[in-house]
Formats: structure tokens, C-alpha cells, sequence
């Protein structure tokens, strides 16, 4: 399942990286070296990813063996706790994003801010979507109300899906990016009190305490889960890339047109005066 | 000492250059109408001198600070007349103009003032804005400029929706904050009615400035106004006569003036200097 | 500072007093949701009076939207935002100025809900005090959250909707933590309310200092 998951996810993005690139340069001018998210460095990037999957997907199905207790569903891990790490990541760059948008008006961290806040929904539904098809056999449930991780990551969806939403919403690029950078904030900072207060609500709290600490884990259980947070930490960086490249582009082609634009609006002045000096 | 410094200075409108590079110098006490046809970036450049935009590119200085950094300073010494009126509709006439009175630290006695000399008749300052006609309400908003004492003036279309009266005070208000010191910048279509007031004609199209004229009878009603200042006010009719004539002589030697004024009648250049007469008298 | 934001207030509360949006729109819509809640959850005083805190809490956060709406809409009709900032008003202060007014509006519509509920849904008072502490810290969150977020949304053309989507996640902890507090100030749970209180005071702080940072960032460019 995990594997499945992940070898499909890199298959789609590959592609989508692909096809990115070509859409990009049919928009118009042969501006070939630009006119592409990929480079040499991301290309051998995605070929360690691949190569990574495939030992993930070695690893996780067959030399980690099933739990005592939680048997096949343990190897849910290799994409949860992985996920739910690269939310947090994504949402940390987010903020830092947002401040320096903010603080130095920089348009190459806005479209930092904004590509993560993307990677950051995205992960965070694989987090609880692995979360609940994991609790499933666990628990004995697909939702727990009393996991306070789980619900404070689901409130931290729906904050990161308006994120996006007001984005997508539109209107000046920089009033975008303000309003933006504020609600980025907003989620970042408030975090905390999210979560103290599912926590108090929750009183106890069903999660595994730490996956990672408890030592109930096999040894091999625990090497595969570190191969998983790298490989999704590599794929993570690969895929923010790409994202960020095609927002640069958007940007560089929002100058070229701006160019443009300006060369229109001033041609409108000499049509107008010619009309002038005719009258 | 240049009161407005703008070089090459373009400003979005989201993606669209509403100007494209405009180069425009205005110094202190001038008066300065912006004619042009519409959407040529008039009334941006208004809101760009007003500190509410953020010039993209170029340099943008107002009363000596740049826009692209200290908007809010500009912001406080400007009075910006704009197409909406920017008054609250549930506030009475007089609420409005004392909120503005005092988040400018303003003594709410000028207030009354302010709407006498816009001619806002007293039966009028508890009714709720909203219940005004379009003209009242530009009254009150000029008020609410006038009451600012601003050093910058910024006036978009003045005379839109204003009956004969109301165009005369505008002149008259235009003209007063002129001989205070302050600097004009007018935008406007009604040629006729912006001729009496001008010294200085700046063209807009294209969202940058395509001509830049300072009329000869400018210089003489800047000179005449002057004068008018120093005499007694009994003493300013004889003087209105002067400027009509000076600005007669002129038309001989200047066409585009000539053009102007004859659609401008006499009557109304004599009734706008009695607009000033009376508005200083007040 | 404190008289440019008590300016700001006065206007608002004055501008509300003449259009009576408040009175005579958010206090019915109030009431008609609390009254449908108990439709909803049947006579059954057992289910409605466990779920009175949350229900109540909802309710605000549901009039918070439709008050924050109002109070962005003061600024934005006929160029009113560009008299704000002509004005020469501090941001800081219009913020705090607007938040005042919106949580001064908030109380009194809570304190009509609180009666609406004691006819409606039967229940008792148990610790008063903690009930009008409850109602005040966390009005002040909510009202300081929904000011910033109602001038984020002011430039945006579907406000209506984007202004929910964000205002209600971020409320949730508000929700969660007043519902809490207000099952012990009811007697319906024996939790600690005044811890919760704590909680409440939090995020109220903490939204109220970013709102201060960006307020007049927002103004100028939203």
C-alpha cells in the first residue's frame, strides 16, 4: 500500500515535471534555458528518489517484518510519520517564507511560501489519510476524536486548504502575497494553542506516544522508517523545486509582459496626441 | 524647493500600467490641471501623489518623501478629492468631518467653518450623509479636504455634480489654497471652468505626460492674484476686471488660450474671482 | 494612541447605532440558530443540555462571520478605507479601534444568547463569574482574529466566502476552550474553566500582536 502510494506519486510528478517543461516553452518566445524546471541537479535528484523508492518499497514490504500487534498495518509508517514530518517542514518554510515576504518584499520567498503551503496540503492529507486507513485495524476506527496529532493536522488542513483558496482567489500580485503571507502566519503561530487545547479537549490521547523512542519497534522497522523520511525528504525537496520553478517562470513571464504592456500603454499616448494634432 | 518629483515613474494597477513612465515636476504653489482623455492615468497619478500607491518602478517624491518607502508621512500632508467621496453614510455631515478633524489633530471648531465656506447650509450638518444629493456630498467632501489644510491639494474632477455655485467655490477654495502657499494639481475635463484657475496645463494619455504647457494669462493671473491678496478685498472687483483683460491681450498671441477662452464666458471668470473675494471674506 | 482607538470604536459603534445591522439583523439570526439547534437535537433536554457550550460557541462564531463582514464593509463602501488612510490614524490603533467595537457588539449579542438559552434550553448558572470571564476573553480573540482577517479578505472578490473558510479553522480553538469553560461555569462537566480561561487569553494575545504587525500592511495593499 505505502509503496503503492509512493511509486505512484513520483511516476505522476515525474511526468508532471515533464509535461511542465513543455508547457512552458510553447507559451511562446524560444527562450529554451529558461523555459524549463528541470536542470541537471534536479534530474539526478529525481534519479535518487527513484532509486530510493525502489529500496523503500524493498524494504517496507518485504525485509521489515509485521508488528506483533499492529501486524501488516505498521508498515503504514514508512509514509505517516514521514508525511506528517514533511507537513510540519512545509509549513515551517511556509512562515519563514511569509515573514521574508513581509519583512523584505521578496518575491523569490513568496513563491518559496506559496509552493510549500502546496507541498504542505498535500502531505498533510497523506498524513491523515495514512493516519486513518492505519487506525482502521488498530483502533478499530477510522477517526479518533482523542488524537490530538490527527486533529490538530486536520485543522492545519483546512487552514492551509483557505491559504490556498485565498490565493487562488487572486486580484494584485503583491496584495496576493500580503494577505497571503499574514494567513501563513496566522496558522503558524496559532499552531500551538491548536494543539494545547485539542490535547486538554482530548484528555488522554490514543496516538503512539513516539514511534521512534518507545523501542518497540524491530531494528529493521526503525532503519526502513529513516530510509522512508529520507526518501520523502529527497522527493519533498525534488517536487518544491519543480514547484518553485514554474512559479519563477510565472513571474519572469509576468515581467516579459509587463514589458509589453508598457511598450501598449505608452503607444496609446502617441495614437492619442497624433489624434490631437490632427484635430 | 519642488513639492512633486516624479521621474519615469510607472504604477500597476495589478498587471496593467495605468502609468507608464511618467516625468512630471511640480513646484510649491503651483497650480497644475491635468487634462486627458479617460483612462489615461489621471486619476492614477492623483493616488500616486496621494501615498496610496506603490510606484513600481522609477522616482517617486513627494513633499520631499519617497513613495516607494514612506507613503503614510505623504498621506497625512495631502487632501485627495477622488471619484467617491470617502465619508461614511451612517455618519452625520458633521460626525464625518469631525472624525477626519480629529484623527488630523484638528480643532473641531473648523469644522463649521470648513462646511460654511463649501456652502453647506447649517440645516444640513445632522443629516446623515447618505440622505445627501450627489452634489451636497461632494460639498462636504471638499470640506473635508479644505479642513486639512493639506500642502498638497489633489482634486479629481472638482465640478462633476456641482450646480454653478459649487463649480465657483471650487475655483474660489483652488485659487485661496494657491495664494496660501499650497499646491494645486486639478484633473479635469470642463476646460471652460479650469481655464479661470490655471497656470500650468499638464497632458495625460497613455499613462504618461504627453504635454506640458504653462499658459501666458497664467503668469498674469498668477500676478494679478498676488495682487489681489495684498488689496482690499472692496478693491477686487476693479482687479477682476484686469485679469479678463490681461487674459485678452494674451488671446491674441497664444491660440490654444484663445480656444479656451472663448468657450469660457466672462461672466463666469468674474464670478469666480468673487467666489474667491467671498470665500477669503468668510 | 488610546484616543485615536477609542476615534476608531465610536465611530464604528456610531455607524452601527444609526444602521442597527447588529440589532436588528445579528441578534434575530442569533436567536433563530439557537432556537433551530433545539429543533434539531429534538426536546430532548439530556442531548441539548450536554450540548449547550458548544452550541452556544458555534452560534457566536457563526454571528462573528456575519459582524466581521459588516465591519469590513463600513471601510470599504465609497472609498471609505482610503479616508482611513488619509486620515493619518495609526493602523495599530484602527485595528485595535475596530476590534473594540466588533467585541463590544459581540458581548451584547452573547449576553441576549446567554438569556435565550437559560428560556430555551433550560439550563442553570452555576458559576457566574466564570461565565461573563469566559464571554469577555474570549470575545476579545475572536473579535481581534476576525478585525485582521476581515481587513485581509476587504480587497478580495469572493469575501463572502473566503472570509469563513479562514476565519472558522483558525477559531477553533476558541471554540474548543469557551465551550470548555462554559461547561464548567454551567455545571455540565466538573473541568477546570479557569485553565481554560488561559487558554483563551493566549490566543487572544497572540492574535491581537500579529494583528497589530500586519494590520496596516494589509490596509494599504488588500
Amino acid at each position: 500500500m505505502s509503496a503503492g502510494t509512493a511509486g505512484t506519486g513520483t511516476g505522476a510528478a515525474g511526468t508532471g515535471a515533464a509535461g511542465t517543461g513543455t508547457g512552458t516553452m510553447s507559451t511562446g518566445d524560444r527562450r529554451d534555458e529558461a523555459a524549463t524546471t528541470g536542470s541537471r541537479g534536479t534530474r539526478l535528484l529525481g534519479l535518487g528518489v527513484l532509486v530510493g523508492v525502489v529500496a523503500l518499497i524493498l524494504l517496507g514490504f518485504f525485509a521489515a517484518p509485521a508488528d506483533d500487534e499492529q501486524r501488516d498495518a505498521v508498515r503504514m509508517i514508512f509514509v505517516h510519520v514521514p508525511s506528517a514530518f514533511l507537513t510540519y517542514t512545509a509549513l515551517l518554510t511556509t512562515a519563514v517564507g511569509s515573514v521574508m515576504w513581509l519583512w523584505k518584499r521578496s518575491r523569490w520567498w513568496d513563491i518559496v511560501a506559496h509552493s510549500a503551503a502546496e507541498m504542505g496540503v498535500i502531505f498533510c492529507g497523506l498524513t491523515l489519510f495514512t493516519g486513518s486507513v492505519w487506525g482502521r485495524p488498530t483502533w478499530n476506527t477510522y477517526w479518533d476524536w482523542g488524537d490530538v496529532r490527527l486533529v490538530t493536522t486536520l485543522i492545519l488542513l483546512l487552514m492551509m486548504v483557505g491559504y490556498l483558496a485565498l490565493r487562488a482567489a487572486g486580484g494584485d500580485e503583491n496584495a496576493v502575497a500580503t494577505r497571503a503571507a499574514v494567513v501563513g502566519l496566522l496558522a503558524a503561530v496559532n499552531l500551538p494553542i491548536i494543539n494545547r487545547s485539542v490535547e486538554w479537549w482530548a484528555n488522554r490521547t490514543l496516538h503512539q506516544k513516539s514511534s521512534l523512542t518507545d523501542g518497540n519497534l524491530e531494528d529493521l522497522t526503525l532503519f526502513t522508517l529513516f530510509v522512508g523520511i529520507v526518501v520523502w525528504a529527497l522527493f519533498f525537496v525534488w517536487a518544491m523545486v519543480h514547484r518553485f520553478r514554474i512559479g519563477w517562470l510565472e513571474h519572469q513571464l509576468a515581467s516579459v509582459e509587463l514589458e509589453a504592456a508598457l511598450v501598449q500603454r505608452r503607444a496609446e499616448a502617441s495614437a492619442g496626441s497624433a489624434e490631437e494634432a490632427s484635430l | 524647493m519642488s513639492i512633486v518629483v516624479l521621474r519615469d515613474a510607472v504604477v500597476l494597477l495589478g498587471r496593467f500600467p495605468a502609468l507608464s513612465g511618467v516625468d512630471l515636476e511640480i513646484g510649491a504653489a503651483e497650480v497644475v490641471l491635468l487634462q486627458g482623455p479617460n483612462g489615461a492615468g489621471k486619476s492614477t497619478l492623483l493616488r500616486l501623489c496621494a501615498g496610496l500607491l506603490r510606484p513600481h518602478s522609477g522616482t517617486s517624491v513627494v513633499l520631499g518623501h519617497d513613495l516607494s518607502k514612506s507613503r503614510a508621512v505623504v498621506r497625512r500632508s495631502v487632501g485627495l478629492l477622488g471619484h467617491d467621496t470617502a465619508l461614511y453614510d451612517d455618519l452625520t455631515v458633521t460626525e464625518n468631518l469631525q472624525f477626519l478633524a480629529r484623527a488630523a489633530r484638528i480643532e473641531l471648531e473648523e469644522v463649521g467653518s470648513a462646511l460654511d465656506r463649501l456652502g453647506v447650509a447649517a440645516r444640513l450638518h445632522d443629516v446623515v450623509v447618505g440622505r445627501l444629493s450627489a452634489g451636497q456630498r461632494r460639498r462636504v467632501a471638499l470640506a473635508g479636504v479644505a479642513l486639512r489644510r493639506p500642502e498638497l491639494w489633489l482634486l479629481d474632477e472638482p465640478h462633476a455634480g456641482l450646480d454653478q455655485g459649487g463649480r465657483d467655490l471650487v475655483d474660489g477654495l483652488v485659487s485661496e489654497a494657491a495664494a496660501g502657499g499650497a499646491t494645486v494639481l486639478v484633473a479635469s475635463h470642463e476646460l471652460d471652468r479650469t481655464l479661470a484657475l490655471k497656470t500650468r496645463r499638464v497632458t495625460v494619455a497613455g499613462g504618461t505626460i504627453t504635454a506640458d504647457v504653462v499658459d501666458a494669462c497664467a503668469v498674469d493671473t498668477d500676478s494679478v492674484d498676488t495682487d489681489s491678496a495684498d488689496t482690499d478685498s472692496v478693491d477686487t472687483d476693479s482687479v477682476d476686471t484686469d485679469v479678463v483683460d490681461a487674459c485678452a491681450v494674451d488671446t491674441d498671441v497664444v491660440d490654444a488660450c484663445a480656444v479656451d477662452t472663448d468657450s469660457a464666458d466672462t461672466d463666469s471668470v468674474e464670478a469666480d474671482v468673487t467666489g474667491v473675494a467671498g470665500g477669503r471674506g468668510s | 494612541m488610546l484616543a485615536d482607538v477609542w476615534l476608531v470604536t465610536d465611530k464604528d459603534l456610531r455607524i452601527e447605532w444609526r444602521s442597527r445591522v447588529t440589532l436588528s439583523q445579528v441578534v434575530p439570526f442569533a436567536l433563530t440558530v439557537l432556537v433551530l439547534f433545539g429543533f434539531a437535537l429534538d426536546a430532548n433536554r439530556g442531548v441539548l443540555n450536554a450540548a449547550t457550550s458548544g452550541l452556544f460557541w458555534l452560534t457566536v462564531l457563526f454571528v462573528t462571520v456575519v459582524a466581521v463582514a459588516r465591519s469590513t464593509a463600513i471601510e470599504t463602501a465609497d472609498g471609505a478605507r482610503r479616508a482611513l488612510l488619509l486620515a493619518g490614524i495609526e493602523p495599530a490603533a484602527v485595528f485595535f479601534g475596530k476590534t473594540l467595537a466588533v467585541a463590544l457588539q459581540l458581548l451584547g449579542v452573547e449576553i441576549l444568547m446567554v438569556g435565550g438559552v437559560l428560556v430555551f434550553y433550560g439550563t442553570t448558572v452555576e458559576s457566574l463569574p466564570l461565565l461573563l470571564a469566559t464571554c469577555a476573553v474570549a470575545t476579545v480573540g475572536i473579535a481581534a482574529s476576525g478585525t485582521l482577517l476581515g481587513a485581509l479578505v476587504a480587497g478580495v472578490r469572493a469575501r463572502e466566502t473566503v472570509l469563513p473558510i479562514l476565519l472558522l479553522p483558525l477559531l477553533a480553538p476558541v471554540l474548543i476552550a469557551a465551550s470548555r469553560a462554559f461547561d464548567d461555569a454551567l455545571g455540565v462537566l466538573a473541568v477546570d474553566g479557569w485553565a481554560w480561561l488561559g487558554l483563551l487569553g493566549g490566543f487572544g494575545v497572540v492574535n491581537a500582536a500579529l494583528g497589530t504587525l500586519a494590520y496596516g500592511r494589509l490596509l494599504e495593499e488588500a
